[in-house]
């Protein structure tokens, strides 16, 4: 589903990313862990669009998609959860939603200003979606609310239900625990197991070790902008490459937590 | 009593325009950040292309329509020059607007001169509580309500609306949910320009234009904005229609030559009791 091949990406002569390759198969979900300063963020924006690869490429369902602004991947089906709070204030749940969906269904100006009776109909599809959407993360009773002042918890599950509205090929998840409470930690995994189970494809981007162990069926281990391993949660844990990078850069108890 | 009346509704009418020129600010500003001073010039091309137009090309309400259109299209163009390029920062785009302003006063100088001109308006007038009011400022005020109601329609109903409005709350969650931020803006200028030419269009019969016309028009049109904090439509046109019947009961109980005095008083009175919300909104 996404295939990302030889990516190499440098900030100042210094490679963030060299070399990565990495495939997601439809329905998997891969996370990528890897110790502070491995390039786990580089390689997200890369996928997202925020920053261009130099060499490489990504593609998207057999197209390639790393020539493409941000929104246009969004469009093509790269679906984004982002660790800050990326909601829309001034905007209830169920808008917040709805735009996501929109961006995904819009016919096209014209055919929206020339047919009203049809975008009424597709207008009401898409608040149904979107409250599906809610339903799914558990915002559903909240859907008139206004998106800012929500706990860090549920602005991310907001932003999982505004991502799944636009229906993603892959759904990208950028170290969604961080700064979450134990119980919503939980939720948030709870959530990340139902959305696998019901086929969505997710590439899981998290500092937290234990979070992904206990969710990826494989993962990719980063290491100074290098892909050091690729495999099982325990072909990976046990890999004397994987615990001399977690060792080597302080971080001593992170490989076997 | 009289004499209030008709200062009050030609003050509400002028107030109108001001609204509508500010509120192109405010919907530009919203999206882009950036303040967009052209915004003056175009309601003069508004003004002047339904003057040549309604010469005996169209007839009145078609000439009228084309006109404001073709101030859409001189938005857009504003627009691309501004913006067009990516990650241009909002102080230079401003500049660029400052710019494209001049070059839009050069052209009305060489396409319709330097004289003030007047497009046919709606002639006669109404008697309001013993005030002779000309019918052509009450279809200013009906005009601009009427352009409201839709505004705020369009931003809340249609999926155009929304997308203009998630650019604005947030712009690069907006590109991740798939909005073309850029193309958003671009459609903020284009709707700027048609505000602008409404303005230009509805006013110019009963207050004829020049090119001199587009820094009073242009300061009251940003006095009204600021009112609304460059955010709100609403406020802006509260602001708009305040700015008008002060400015009109200044030019008849004082000088007529105090109005854009006026508006840059309040605006600075406005901006100084403001300017807490001001630096808020940067900081967000």
């Amino acid at each position: 589903m996404l295939t990302i091949d030889r990516v190499s990406r440098r900030f100042g002569g210094v490679y963030a990313n060299q070399d990565v390759t990495l495939t997601v198969a439809e329905g998997e979900l891969r996370g990528i862990i890897g110790p502070n300063g491995a390039g786990k963020s580089t390689l997200f924006n890369l996928i997202a669009g925020h920053i261009r690869a130099e060499s490489g490429t990504i593609s998207l369902a057999g197209r390639r998609i790393d020539r493409l602004p941000a929104h246009a991947r969004a469009r093509r089906g790269v679906g984004i959860v982002f660790q800050g709070a990326r909601v829309f204030p001034g905007m209830s749940l169920l808008a917040n939603v709805m735009v996501g969906a929109h961006a995904h269904t819009r016919a096209g100006v014209v055919a929206a200003a020339l047919r009203p009776p049809s975008q009424r109909r597709e207008e009401r599809a898409i608040r149904a979606q979107a409250e599906d959407c809610l339903s799914r993360v558990g915002l559903l009773d909240w859907a008139s609310r206004p998106a800012e002042g929500l706990p860090l918890g549920q602005q991310r599950r907001l932003q999982v239900a505004r991502a799944l509205a636009g229906l993603p090929r892959v759904l990208l998840l950028d170290e969604p625990a961080s700064g979450l409470r134990a119980a919503e930690r939980q939720e948030l995994a709870e959530l990340i197991g139902e959305l696998r189970r019901d086929g969505t494809t997710i590439l899981l981007v998290e500092h937290d070790v234990g979070l992904v162990t206990s969710l990826a069926e494989r993962i990719t281990v980063l290491d100074l902008g290098r892909v050091i391993a690729d495999g099982t949660p325990s072909e990976v844990t046990s890999d004397p490459a994987v615990i001399k990078a977690y060792l080597g850069t302080g971080d001593t108890h992170a490989a076997d937590r | 009593m009289t004499e209030l009346v008709a200062y009050l509704i030609s003050g509400i009418a002028l107030g109108s325009s001001f609204a509508l020129i500010g509120s192109g600010f405010v919907v530009v500003h919203r999206v882009t950040r950036v303040v967009n001073f052209a915004q003056g010039s175009v309601a003069i091309v508004g003004g002047m292309t339904s003057a040549t137009l309604l010469d005996g090309l169209l007839p009145h309400g078609l000439g009228e329509i084309a006109a404001v259109l073709l101030c859409g299209v001189v938005g857009l163009v504003i627009g691309l020059l501004a913006i067009g390029r990516r990650g241009t920062p909002p102080l230079i785009s401003l500049i660029v607007t400052l710019g494209a302003s001049m070059l839009v006063s050069a052209a009305i100088i060489w396409l319709w001169g330097q004289d003030p001109v007047a497009p046919p308006g709606l002639g006669g007038s109404v008697t309001i509580l013993g005030a002779e009011v000309e019918r052509q400022r009450l279809l200013v005020v009906v005009a601009t309500g009427v352009a409201f109601a839709a505004l705020a329609l369009f931003f809340s109903r249609s999926y155009l609306g929304k997308g203009l409005t998630a650019s604005a709350s947030n712009p690069f969650a907006a590109r991740m949910v798939g909005i073309d931020v850029r193309k958003m803006g671009l459609l903020a200028f284009g709707l700027a320009g048609i505000l602008g030419g409404l303005a230009g269009v509805l006013i110019a019969p009963s207050n004829p234009l020049s090119f001199y016309s587009d820094l009073p028009l242009v300061l009251s049109g940003f006095a009204a904005a600021v009112f609304g904090g460059l955010t709100s439509p609403l406020r802006t046109l509260f602001g708009g229609l305040c700015l008008g019947v002060a400015g009109q009961l200044t030019a008849g109980y004082l000088n007529g030559s105090y109005q854009t005095e006026m508006a840059l008083l309040l605006m600075l009175v406005i901006m100084i009791i403001r300017s807490r919300a001001f630096v808020q909104e940067e900081v967000k």
